[in-house]
């Protein structure tokens, strides 16, 4: 019945803390199943229940409804002890009254290792973190990056099925955090353990996973790649939470033949109709003209013209605020009717021959594809 | 001289010198306290150890004698004036150390769960557990202890009922026996064992188990590798704060003992009265002091070397 390519599965799981009037929903009927070898994220703000969902699978939380799966065999009833997954903690968690080596080997000498092979992995691991030179110290007077790679190496010396990683990284300046970033896709290729890492940093998630679970308010909102969540978000929360974009308000006009959609904008168009992509697979069973609807458009799919320009593309225009130099690229913040900012990235890449003045009137193009409709 | 008060003035601004002045001055209550309270009856007890006891006791002041001294272990033949064993006060030595260890123990191995258990309720029911382990200190020991005569004597509550019942025929001798002490001394000591494991296990990172636990320990190894050595100086504050007292106990022993189950009190309280040798009743205070300022070196250094890994 199972794919076997799945490694640790959630079904369904519900999970309220506390009781009556106190009770607290933290994950609400959450599903996902995550792959072998995997570098799965569960990305979202603060408080949305990663942390639980993590604690779930490792065996600290039980679900007040549904499954955890481990190989597609319920391991709920199993003690976290008993679970073939191991956890980075937020914290890293390092036992105080241990070396950095009696630290890595504590999970083998629990599962009863031969001595010689204890020693043999404790050093593989300390190469493969490259700590070997700070084997003896006691963890409390290594760095922060450093407690870092020990708690790595620590939760991966046992070779569990399953490594999750509670924003490991968050603790760490950026400079470090940058090259851990590197470091833990490289120790999860070299490995090939499924990660299950958390994080509420986007870029991080973005840059680093196979998969990214959204979530919000104790709930999943959408997995997908990394390309999928970015360009094509399912929901207005997934759109606004990873990276910046735009919002365009309306409604339906005429659902077209095939696989076009005329939407009539409350403010940029003065009442024109526009023509944007339409995605049956993210949208109401049957869209009726007059539907509200919201289009999302990230800032870098967008141009700015000098009023007057034309194209088959979509135009909405709006008085030019204000324009941000960033190096790279520059911003274009243009107010619509409605009084809402419309930011447009551009490179600086390509030298402009026209010449854009702050609190003009300006167009703003972008093409049909690059708008994502999303529904209330 | 001059030249010393030379080296002074110029290590030390003026300012420094009057700091330093400062703090003598201010510590000048406490140290008397400590001089007139603690030192001062020390040296006097160590010089009386060493002098001829009175007839009607006290001492014969500036004569001397080692009497006091070799009379805490041994004692002289009635007939032949012979030295031999002090058998009684080696009984007595020996049922000291063995009851105030066995107390510490039993007060360790109640404690720690009793600890664990307040320290892992949610925080604001903490506090009422730990106010209701300082109740007993409400109560004068002795009221405590006759409380607890009451409840073991042979006519008392637990004979009583077992009679009733008619699981015994005859009572039970529990009253004036070293179980008695033994129960007395943990109930009366208990609390000082629970506190500081309270205070260590509170501190204690629960973050931490749950990485024992996530690196596949069973509980008992959590609790061995990493719960018993992260909460180690917690352990022997308590067992010092436990074994100190029960060595000199004295209420409780004479009330649950009787006369014949002394402990080192007891045997002081004696020389001091009855006995009317006050040199023997000081040598023993100073071995007593001598037993425990062992305890206590054994104490700091392990306590410095866990502080040292803690880091
Ligand atoms: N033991 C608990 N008792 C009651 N509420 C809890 C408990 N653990 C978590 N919660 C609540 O559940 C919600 C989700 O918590 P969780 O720790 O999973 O969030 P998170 O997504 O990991 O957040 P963060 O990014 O801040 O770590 C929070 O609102 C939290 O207050
Ligand atoms: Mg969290």
């Amino acid at each position: 019945m199972q794919s076997p390519s799945i490694a640790v599965e959630a079904k369904n799981i519900t999970k309220v803390f506390g009781h009556g009037k106190q009770h607290f929903r933290a994950l609400n009927d959450v599903s996902v199943s995550i792959r072998e070898n995997e570098f799965f994220t569960l990305l979202g703000p603060s408080g949305c229940g990663k942390t639980t969902l993590l604690r779930m699978f490792a065996g600290f939380e039980h679900p007040t409804q549904g499954a955890i799966l481990l190989h597609g065999k319920d391991i709920a009833h199993l003690p976290p002890f008993q679970r073939p997954i191991n956890t980075v903690f937020q914290n890293y968690a390092l036992f105080p009254h241990m070396t950095v080596a009696k630290n890595i080997a504590f999970g083998l000498e629990m599962l009863g290792k031969p001595k010689a092979e204890i020693e043999e992995t404790v050093d593989r691991m300390l190469d493969l973190v490259q700590m070997q030179a700070m084997r003896d110290r006691v963890t409390s007077q290594i760095s922060g990056g450093q407690q870092q790679r020990v708690a790595l190496a620590r939760a991966l010396a046992p070779s569990p099925k399953v490594l999750l990683l509670d924003e490991p990284l968050s603790a760490l300046d950026y400079k470090l955090r940058k090259e851990m970033q590197i470091e833990l896709k490289r120790l999860q290729h070299e490995t090939g353990i499924t990660f299950i890492f958390v994080t509420h940093d986007q870029e991080e998630a973005l840059t680093m996973s196979d998969r990214i679970a959204v979530m919000s308010g104790g709930r999943i909102l959408q997995v997908g790649s990394p390309h999928d969540i970015y360009e094509r978000p399912a929901e207005r929360f997934v759109a606004d939470f990873i990276g910046e974009t735009n919002f365009l308000e309306g409604k339906v006009s005429v659902l077209e033949e095939g696989d076009r959609l005329s939407v009539t904008l409350d403010a940029g168009t003065e009442g024109k109709q526009i023509q944007v992509a339409f995605d049956p697979q993210n949208s109401p069973e049957t869209v009726q003209a007059g539907q509200r609807i919201t289009l999302t458009v990230r800032p870098e799919h967008a141009q700015v013209f000098p009023i007057g320009s034309t194209s088959d593309d979509p135009i909405i225009s709006g008085k030019l605020e204000n324009i941000v130099y960033f190096g790279t690229d520059t911003h274009y913040h243009v107010k619509l009717s409605d009084n809402s900012i419309f930011i447009v990235r551009q490179q600086n890449s390509q030298i402009r021959g026209d010449v854009l003045v702050q609190n003009e009137m300006v167009n703003i193009h972008f093409s049909m594809d690059s708008a994502r409709t999303l529904w209330d | 001289m001059t030249t010393k008060t030379d080296v002074t003035n110029n290590e030390l601004p003026p300012y420094r010198k009057r700091e330093a002045l400062n703090r003598w001055i201010i510590s000048l209550p406490a140290l008397s306290i400590i001089m007139l309270a603690a030192i001062g009856p020390i040296l006097i007890m160590l010089l009386y150890s060493f002098m001829v006891k009175g007839d009607y006791g006290g001492v014969k002041l500036w004569e001397f004698s080692f009497d006091g001294w070799i009379n805490v272990f041994f004692q002289r033949d009635i007939f032949d004036e012979t030295l031999g064993l002090a058998d009684a006060h080696l009984t007595i030595f020996w049922r000291s150390l063995k009851l105030s260890i066995l107390t510490t123990l039993a007060a360790l191995a109640f404690g720690l769960p009793t600890a664990y258990f307040i320290a892992t309720r949610p925080k604001h029911t903490r506090e009422i557990w730990v106010f209701l382990i300082t109740i007993p200190f409400w109560a004068n020991l002795l009221i405590r202890t006759f409380a607890i005569q009451e409840v073991i004597r042979n006519e008392g509550i637990i004979n009583n009922t077992l009679l009733a019942i008619g699981i015994i025929d005859s009572p039970i001798q529990m009253l004036y026996t070293d179980g008695a002490i033994l129960f007395g001394m943990v109930y009366v000591y208990l609390p000082l064992m629970v506190l500081p494991l309270y205070a260590s296990i509170e501190k204690l990172d629960f973050r931490l188990v749950e990485a024992g636990y996530d690196l596949y320990a069973t509980r008992l190894k959590v609790l061995r590798r990493i719960i018993l050595p992260m909460i180690k100086p917690g352990m022997i504050a308590g067992c010092i704060l436990v074994f100190i007292p029960s060595l000199g106990a004295y209420v409780t022993p004479r009330l649950l003992g009787g006369g014949k189950n002394m402990m080192l009190g007891n045997l002081i309280e004696s020389q001091f009265g009855a006995g009317r040798n006050w040199p023997l009743g000081s040598a023993i205070s100073i071995t007593l002091m001598l037993l425990v300022m062992f305890a206590l070196i054994f104490y700091v250094r392990n306590a410095t070397r866990s502080g040292a890994n803690h880091g």
